[in-house]
């Protein structure tokens, strides 16, 4: 890949808020939408003094985002201080990890647009703190919410395998899903929790030596990382083919013009003046502590679209819609657990409820659905006590949160597949329609249509079709 | 050992990653002290220290942890009370013309 006679190598800085109950140096809570700085201390205010305690439950949720991409846990790790000065950071440094990352040499094996699954190497993986939010007022000032101020972060490094735009944007995508099932985030990208830091560079094709970095930062829509890598790999091309020099320097993506801006150039690592944290004690990890993260990681989308193939007769296809998100695999899995057809669930998270959740916008958790309501009425089919059709009543109502069987059953919605009342219902139709008799002996397929048309009628459609019609058949034979 | 030496370049490189702002004599104060405190790391660089394991903590405590279940101290009014300029529950500081956070 690439532009015209150079090829293109890109890498990306992955930063994904994890959802943890606290935050990583201060028992704030962790949630997102609260009134501002409603979840703030002095410790994330950064008040002198204060001896912040790392959150166990952090480091073990960036122990499960190394495990789920098959890195190395460090065994040592001591924190580190990154020094900068900006409002959303009172402290005035980043804590973070820059000599013993919580994972080093994982990888994630991407599945590209022409099928071929391509290797990504991860470099090293960091368990660090996130920033407060500045926002820019019109009046000469900006405001600071600190609520985030601490939340803790884990920070994925690539190597630089990445050849093209696209190969970026598979990548983001399948990095997001994979981080979704160790269950340490939902790494939604509109609430920021899941932002880019993209670096690429060109080289004529052939060449040994990477060309020079351009550095964008904090971009949080994949179709943005697309787009500016696009519109980079161009911008390069272009300077490089007048004999001009590509500068190392940091740009901003612009939306509205797809096309990125220059914001500074780059200053060294050396200019943040990392040093190590002296308020933090180090941590020893185990192979213990890692067992016992592994035993709690959950299954991962592959793992689990396996089982929905092999154990459960699901299509690939299929397996692949019910494992876009954790929220969705757990919740069929619950419903399989509930006693569910597999087939007759998968096609109902499939179709009927991903509909009904794109047309509220509405996520699965926020929905009134629960796997048991689900399982109920698939039971209630699988049994014959309603039809399919009777069904789409009661998905309305087990989408609000009712019983199912409660439900069918207030609103006489039942099916009957009792043969003695479904006799005297044929005897009675029959009586009443000779001329459609000797029509069906005449060879007119069509009076059976129009009998079983009477037969529903008067049954108010409760009558079992398929019964009824087998039986409608005999008792037309004896006539 | 040889003498190390920092310019006055640097001197001021470092102040304005430290937000500080020095004329022509502070500079040439700081930079003949920053020097002479450079010097004293020569002699401790004389020291063999080939065996011995860097510290990063004076303590030997390790793995310090504190369990993940949140606390709000509710702290929030008497935070904003005490920053230079708040309104509606933000911090309200001069425009960073910039764009240079992290």
């Amino acid at each position: 890949m690439g532009t015209g006679n150079f090829e293109t190598t890109i890498g990306l800085e992955v930063h994904v808020e994890m959802q943890t109950n606290s935050k990583l140096l201060s028992p704030s809570p962790v949630h997102y939408g609260d009134q501002p700085n409603e979840n703030t201390n002095v410790i994330d205010f950064g008040y002198p003094g204060v001896l912040p305690v790392a959150n166990k439950g952090a480091l073990e949720y960036g122990m499960r985002a190394a495990l789920a991409l098959n890195a190395t846990i460090s065994p040592f790790i001591r924190w580190d201080r990154k020094n900068y000065f900006y409002p959303d950071n009172p402290k005035a440094y980043q804590t973070t990890q820059s000599q013993t990352p919580i994972g080093t040499n994982g990888y994630l094996d991407v599945v590209l647009a022409d099928g071929q699954t391509k290797r990504i190497r991860i470099k090293e993986m960091h368990v660090e703190e996130d920033a407060g939010k500045n926002t820019h007022g019109a009046d000469g000032y900006s405001y600071v919410d600190l609520n985030r101020q601490g939340t803790p972060l884990i920070e994925i490094v690539s190597e630089a395998d990445i050849a093209s735009p696209d190969e970026a944007y598979a990548y983001l995508e399948q990095l997001r899903q994979a981080i979704l099932f160790t269950g340490i985030s939902e790494a939604k990208m509109q609430e920021g929790q899941m932002r880019a830091d993209v670096n690429i560079s060109i080289r004529p094709f052939g060449s040994t030596k990477y060309g020079t970095k351009v550095e964008m930062k904090n971009i949080n829509s994949f179709n943005y990382v697309r787009n500016a890598l696009i519109f980079e790999e161009k911008r390069q091309a272009e300077v490089l083919r007048s004999g001009g020099v590509i500068q190392q320097e940091t740009r901003r993506y612009n939306e509205p013009t797809k096309s990125t801006i220059l914001m500074r150039v780059k200053e060294g690592a050396d200019d943040y003046r990392y040093f190590p944290e002296p308020d933090l004690s180090p941590v020893v990890i185990d192979q213990e502590w890692i067992d016992q993260v592994a035993a709690e990681l959950p299954k991962s989308a592959k793992e689990r679209q396996q089982d929905y193939v092999t154990h459960l007769g699901i299509e690939q296809y299929d397996a692949e819609v019910l494992t876009q998100t954790l929220a969705m695999a757990d919740f069929y899995d619950a419903t399989i657990a509930a006693g569910a057809d597999a087939k007759r669930a998968a096609n109902y998270l499939i179709g009927d409820v991903n509909a009904f959740m794109n047309k509220h916008q509405v996520e699965l958790q926020e929905t009134q659905l629960t796997p048991q309501h689900l399982a109920g009425m698939i039971k209630l089919i699988e049994a014959g006590t309603i039809s399919t059709k009777q069904a789409k009543q009661v998905f309305e109502a087990i989408m609000t949160g009712e019983e199912p069987e409660a439900f069918a059953k207030k609103n006489g919605l039942v099916q009957i597949s009792d043969p003695a009342v479904l006799l005297e219902w044929i005897t009675d139709v029959l009586d009443n329609n000779p001329q459609s008799i000797e029509d069906f002996k005449g060879g007119k397929d069509r009076a059976t249509g129009y009998l079983i048309g009477q037969l529903m009628k008067m049954s108010k459609g409760q009558a079992n079709p398929g019964i009824m019609n087998k039986l409608l058949l005999e008792e037309l034979a004896k006539r | 050992m040889s003498e190390t030496t920092i310019s006055k370049e640097e001197v001021a490189h470092v102040a304005k990653l430290a937000k500080l702002s020095f004329d022509d004599s502070e500079l040439t104060q700081f930079t003949t002290q920053l020097g002479d405190i450079l010097n004293i790391f020569n002699t401790l660089g004389e020291v063999d220290t080939a065996a011995v394991e860097p510290t990063y903590s004076v303590t030997e405590n390790v793995n310090h942890l504190r369990d993940d279940v949140a606390h709000n101290w509710h702290q929030k009014q008497g935070l904003l009370e005490n920053a230079p300029l708040a309104s509606a529950g933000l911090i309200k500081v001069p425009a960073i013309l910039e764009d240079e956070g992290e």
